[in-house]
């Protein structure tokens, strides 16, 4: 299969993450947060969304620029395995 | 939220480039990495039951439920990857009912198709009925309603329509391998979504001592009480659970359901489906943090009415009712409201029953603030349309192959039956969204769940175990076994009776000669009678005629066939070696939890 999906999933967690954060920052110690007691979820797990979204990208984007080893004649199985 | 509509869109129509065999459309080409299909294995079935279904048993019977995962799911999941799957995907069968025609006969298949082609049609249509309440209920479309002077009462209808247009959407273009991805990405949306609410409810009641204190002892102990049916929340007794949920239940599911089977299938060689169920195990034990401990947290938080939230606020407004129900619930449960009537439901006693099934979206509501909010709802949306797509692309699957290539037109070009997948894919989730309007009659999704399986599912792992390990077994004896044990299922449920309940569709509809402490016991009990039944029959029909010769059966029976080789790889990628280390594991939470 051609399409990786750690490159939509990263690119989908990276840009709610990185929305989320903003928005977090930008109502620091507002009433909204004595719900989540007391802590600003949003700024919290917007980056931890935000990380994970970059790190599922770049290995996308890693496993992209190698591509895995051409199987060997005669198996269905790669080099290496 | 919209841009996860776009993304789940995005995908399929990135995929339909590929999709140009019936094998790519059914298959995913069998060209898929273990991890993908390992996440979508669970994510399968993480439907409505699931996330739903779990918060609201986890409110109703306590951390008791996380047997539904510990016992009820992790021992098959490693038994199918060890020892079922070299048969499924070394036979060359491309479906569930196929690996029984190939191992049995074509009335077997014929018989497993239709009762499976019917209850993935089920699971789809309850999927799509809890979404349709759940965004009734969450009001998340009122103020859109409002303004295009629409009456709201037709919002339940018109997200029923939304999200089959949508989970159509992305099967119709990218077939199984965009339904595998997208149950990958909600699985890791679920995941995002709901970790944090789990966090702030600890939190917020005081971390698990405090819960523990908030509850009675039951709760927070998954084997108390278990040797007397009457003294646990669940009440089954120890003998019911292992076997009924353990065995019979967790192992019809897990390892004949083609709805799961499916991922495993679709990786790219034997190896990685190997691997699919014991990777996916791994998440699946510590699910019940995830989905469950919101049930038990919306318990333990302090009534509604105290605390305003602004989703009771918003239904006050636009019913004016929801203010003056609120004290009859418990905790953040609410009473339960008949969503066609708008009145309140009430047991025989004429006690107002709660609608558990709200536990987990009030959690949502009440501990997230705006932003996060989003993402939590979102979460919870992306866990229905996984739950339906697994059953619309396994329903296409079985269809086409089973049904209509062997029955209505063989020998048809490949491209033809790509569009006939395509079609059926439409025709599923028409049928879905007739079931969705049956589904409002029931309390808890679970339990009408666990009673469509225990109809069909239960007896079919006896065929399935005798098949694959006693090479004696022949088809008559499987098909007639597989017909005892539904009809078992369908008698011990007509003559049993849940406590509480009246006779109908609960039970006892043919007479009451034995009741139930409760519904979950009675299920129980009716999969270990299929499963009896089957097995008996099975046994008594094989001895009865003549077996099929030895060679036709290589690859399909366990004592035939070639052990698969583990040599070559390393020590931590054997199943076996997996096996064993998920055991202790069970072992050891199962210990904490006790």
């Amino acid at each position: 299969m051609n399409l990786d999906l750690r490159i939509p999933m990263g690119l989908m967690f990276t840009i709610v993450g990185a929305m989320m954060s903003v928005y977090g920052f930008f109502t620091r110690g507002s009433a909204i947060y004595e719900r989540s007691a007391g802590m600003n979820i949003n700024l919290i797990w917007g980056l931890v969304m935000l990380v994970f979204g970059i790190t599922m990208f770049a290995l996308g984007r890693k496993a992209d620029k190698h591509p895995p080893a051409k199987p060997v004649r005669g198996t269905d199985r790669p080099h290496g395995h | 939220m919209l841009l996860y509509f776009v993304f789940v869109l995005g995908i399929g129509f990135a995929l339909k480039r590929y999709m140009k065999t019936s094998k790519d459309f059914f298959q995913a080409g069998r060209s898929l990495p273990a991890w993908i299909c390992g996440l979508a294995f669970i994510s399968a079935n993480l439907g409505a039951q699931e996330v739903i279904g779990m918060g609201a048993s986890g409110a109703k019977y306590g951390i008791a439920t996380s047997h539904f995962y510990w016992i009820g799911a992790i021992p098959a999941m490693i038994f199918v990857g060890v020892f079922m799957m070299p048969f499924y995907y070394g036979s060359k069968a491309r479906s569930v009912p196929e690996f029984l025609r190939l191992r049995f006969d074509e009335k077997t298949r014929a018989y497993n198709a239709c009762s499976f082609a019917v209850m993935t049609v089920f699971s789809s249509g309850i999927s799509m009925y809890a979404m349709a309440r759940l965004i009734q209920t969450l009001h998340v479309f009122d103020s859109l309603f409002i303004r295009f002077h629409m009456p709201v009462e037709w919002i339940f209808h018109f997200a029923i329509i939304i999200s089959a247009v949508i989970v159509l959407g992305y099967i119709f273009l990218g077939g199984l391998t965009s339904a595998i991805y997208n149950e990958v990405l909600q699985f890791f949306l679920i995941v995002a979504g709901f970790l944090p609410l789990v966090w702030v409810g600890l939190k917020n009641v005081g971390g698990w001592s405090g819960l523990k204190a908030a509850l009675p002892v039951a709760y927070t102990h998954s084997w108390n009480g278990m040797t007397n049916p009457h003294n646990n929340p669940l009440g089954v007794e120890w003998f019911g659970l292992s076997m009924g949920l353990g065995f019979v239940l967790s192992f019809g599911y897990w390892c004949t359901d083609f709805l799961v089977i499916q991922t495993a299938m679709a990786s790219d060689s034997e190896e990685s489906a190997r691997r699919v169920p014991l990777i996916a195990a791994i998440p699946k034990m510590f699910f019940p943090f995830l989905v469950i401990l919101p049930g038990l947290i919306a318990i333990a938080t302090p009534a509604i009415t105290e605390h305003p939230v602004p989703g009771a606020m918003h239904a006050s407004a636009s019913s004016g009712a929801a203010q003056d129900l609120a004290p009859m619930g418990k905790g953040l449960i609410p009473v339960k409201v008949d969503p066609v009537s708008g009145k309140i439901m009430r047991d025989q006693k004429g006690q107002p029953l709660l609608d558990y099934d709200l536990a987990i979206p009030n959690m949502l509501l009440f501990y997230f603030p705006t932003g996060i909010l989003g993402l939590g709802l979102t979460a919870l949306l992306a866990s229905f349309m996984s739950g339906m797509a697994g059953n619309v692309t396994a329903f296409n699957t079985v269809w086409t192959y089973d049904l209509y290539q062997s029955y209505i037109h063989k020998n048809a070009s490949d491209a033809h039956y790509l569009k006939v997948g395509r079609w059926t894919t439409v025709c599923g989730i028409l049928l879905s969204i007739a079931t969705a309007y049956v589904a409002v009659g029931f309390n808890n999704i679970m339990d009408t769940l666990q009673l469509v399986f225990s109809f069909v599912n239960a007896p079919l792992f006896a065929t399935f175990l005798l098949g694959m390990f006693w090479k004696r077994t022949t088809g008559h004896a499987a098909f007639t076994g597989l017909v005892s044990g539904t009809v078992a299922a369908i008698l011990h449920h007509g003559l049993t009776l849940p406590m509480d309940a009246h006779p109908g569709i609960h039970g006892g509809w043919i007479a009451v000669i034995h009741r139930y402490p409760s519904e979950m016991a009675q299920n129980f009990w009716t999969a270990i009678w299929a499963f009896s039944a089957n097995f008996i029959i099975t046994v008594i029909i094989s001895l009865l005629t003549g077996p099929r010769p030895e060679n036709e059966l290589v690859g399909l029976v366990y004592s035939l066939t070639p052990k698969p080789v583990e040599h070559h790889m390393e020590w931590y990628e054997r199943p076996k070696v997996i096996a064993v280390g998920l055991i202790a594991l069970l072992i050891a939470l199962n210990l904490i939890f006790k």
